[in-house]
């Protein structure tokens, strides 16, 4: 199983869609790693900058629709290779929440008022967070702040996590 | 209580619930393309699992990026192309015989009432037009419907859509689309099947009706799905007229796929269409949605008129009728992609092709091309594009590009006016 706990980067936009995670010239790659530098290349969000704010990243917490547009699984496997396995929002577009669990990857949806609150309180740089999957609850600091928040995850996507992702899943049962 | 046509499909195709609210569904198809499966492939070698559960049932075509425009995309092309000899999959559709998997696939009869497809696209919610469940899907669960010919679904909670009225002259599919997506948003129909029904969706073709569910996903929709009827009949009929002795038996047949008067949904919205403009997109979202009026007059450089939501023989011959006679501004250039090859003869045949021509318009072969900025017709940064694609995300056709969605017919009247236009100022 992978390792969800680390720095948090903080998306303030809702319909942040899979284009602007990996811009579709980058689709010709066939190496997962190849996809490394073009995180986020093309999103649209003031005062971020790819190539500056995803250093040591682990966890993003973003808002609404999170992931929506093409099913291109190159978008979980671009935050996959700069050691981002989390994804946090109020809720995400299927095929995108699918991808990250079929890659043993957790998307997890909080509740509006959590998220608000997530980044009233905690998005100036330097939040840490850690993702309790015995708990489903994820635990987050920053400053001499802390504070924790409750999710639901089903249990098969908690088996996909633990089988590693949906192909080692269904090949044992299918 | 009764049951929505997902939920029958779902019933008829259940393997396996692992879990509550986990449904593994057998596949009747599994359609491929090589931007998305390539790596499914090299992810089964390594895995010692290069196997495919029916040959028969996977269906590939080279659509994206053809012909091959660089050594990353010639083997993206090889791999697919050497996976399908290798496990014996007939129909694989290469240089020449190929065109945009949407298109191409219904064309060559592969879809049909009732069935599960899924594919590594997410466009593929256009063949619930037959009363399918059609679903996009990522590489891996497109590489385990490959190896065993299932895919895992949640409990398909349907989202009723009743169209009322009749479309006016110079209103198309892609207005009503784009109309629907501009009231439920972006996020309106996610994790839901989009069911469309009522006398606009009765009266539309099947061309049209493609058109349509093409852009459910555009609305976070898993699926659309149309029911089946005599046009579905009539479309499939010369892939069908070995299995049924009339249409009539076919229809009855198919009828099965359709809800119950009874059955439930999480939404039902009811719209009258009867005074619907031309539509048009005005910002980085598809659900950013303004009527061609309050658009009129804004400067475009590119039009692109193909793609799998309007590239099909209807939407050349409604683009055409617009262009006959007239000339593109000095002001653009204008690009045709005809979806496949067949859509490419028949509009030779009617003279369509020289229409285009006439008017400035380049056209080339079938394939996605600049609806998603891969290959040509790549916009420079600031440029503006009217396009009868399906999405308008920032980037999309070129970094720092914007594109206008609207219908064939606004475009070619875009196309002649340099601006955003109504098609009505170009007809008679
Ligand atoms: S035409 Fe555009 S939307 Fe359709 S399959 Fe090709 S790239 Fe995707």
């Amino acid at each position: 199983m992978k390792e969800f706990k680390g720095k948090v980067l903080f998306l303030d936009r809702s319909d942040i869609n899979t284009d602007e995670i990996i811009p579709a010239k980058y689709l010709t790659e066939i190496t997962k790693e190849a996809l490394k530098p073009y995180l986020l290349e093309d999103l649209k969000l003031p005062a971020f900058d790819s190539s500056r704010d995803l250093k040591d990243v682990r966890i993003v917490i973003s808002r609404a629709n999170f992931g929506c547009g093409s099913s291109r699984e190159h978008a979980p496997w671009a935050f996959e290779v700069n050691g981002i396995n989390v994804v946090i929002a109020e809720n995400f577009a299927r095929i995108f929440r699918q991808n990250m669990f079929n890659c043993g990857m957790c998307a997890i949806e909080l509740k509006k008022d959590d998220i608000e609150k997530l980044f009233a309180d905690y998005s100036s740089t330097g939040a840490e967070a850690e993702i309790d999957l015995n708990g489903n609850c994820i635990i987050i600091k920053n400053g001499g702040k802390s504070g924790k928040f409750s999710f639901e995850m089903s249990e098969y996507d908690k088996a996909l996590v633990l089988a590693g992702g949906w192909v080692g899943f269904a090949d044992k049962k299918y | 209580m009764g049951k929505t046509i997902a939920e029958k499909i779902f019933e008829s195709h259940l393997v396996d619930k692992p879990f509550e609210d986990t449904f593994v569904l057998k596949l009747d198809r599994v359609f491929c393309h090589e931007i998305t499966t390539p790596i499914a492939i090299t992810d089964l070698e390594a895995r010692k699992m290069d196997r495919v559960f029916d040959p028969d049932k996977i269906k590939v075509v080279i659509d994206h990026v053809t012909p091959a425009k660089d050594s990353k995309t010639a083997l993206q092309g090889k791999i697919l192309r050497d996976w399908s000899r290798r496990h014996g999959i007939k129909d694989f559709f290469d240089i020449g015989r190929n065109g945009v998997c949407h298109a191409i696939f219904p064309e060559k009869g592969f879809v049909r009432p009732g069935f599960t497809i899924i594919m590594g696209d997410s466009h593929t919610c256009t063949h619930g037009a037959f009363g399918t469940f059609a679903a996009g899907v990522g590489t891996t669960d497109l590489e385990v419907g490959i190896l065993k010919g299932v895919c895992a679904f949640k409990f398909p909670e349907t989202v009723k859509f009743v169209l009322k009225g009749a479309l006016k002259p110079g209103v198309y599919a892609k207005d009503a689309i784009l109309f629907i997506i501009g009231q439920i948003g972006v996020n309106g129909a996610t994790n839901k099947v989009m069911e469309f029904t009522g006398p606009v969706v009765d009266g539309m073709s099947m061309e049209s009706r493609m058109t349509l569910c093409n852009m459910a996903i555009e609305a976070g929709g898993t699926s659309g799905i149309c029911y089946p009827d005599g046009k579905t009949v009539d479309y499939l009929w010369e892939f069908i007229s070995d299995e049924y002795s009339s249409k009539e038996e076919a229809f009855k047949a198919f009828e099965i796929w359709k809800s119950d008067s009874d059955a439930s949904y999480d939404a039902v919205y009811e719209y009258d269409l009867s005074d619907l403009e031309p539509m048009v997109t005005y910002d980085y979202k598809p659900d950013m949605v303004k009527t061609v009026r309050e658009m009129e007059g804004i400067p475009v450089d590119q039009i692109y008129i193909g793609s799998c939501t309007n590239g099909r023989i209807e939407d050349l011959r409604i683009a055409a009728e617009v262009l006959k006679g007239k000339k593109i501004s000095d002001n653009v250039r204008a690009i045709l992609s005809p979806a496949t090859p067949k859509i490419y003869s028949m509009a030779l045949k009617e003279g369509l092709i020289e229409v285009f021509q006439d008017a400035g318009f380049c056209v080339t072969n079938p394939t996605c091309g600049a609806c998603l900025g891969m290959s040509n017709g790549v916009l420079a940064e600031g440029e503006v594009c009217a396009s009868t694609t399906n999405r308008n995300f920032y980037g999309r056709m070129g970094k720092g590009g914007m594109v206008h969605l609207m219908s064939p017919a606004t475009a070619a009247a875009t196309a002649i006016s340099g601006k955003i236009t109504n098609s009505s100022l170009y007809k008679g």
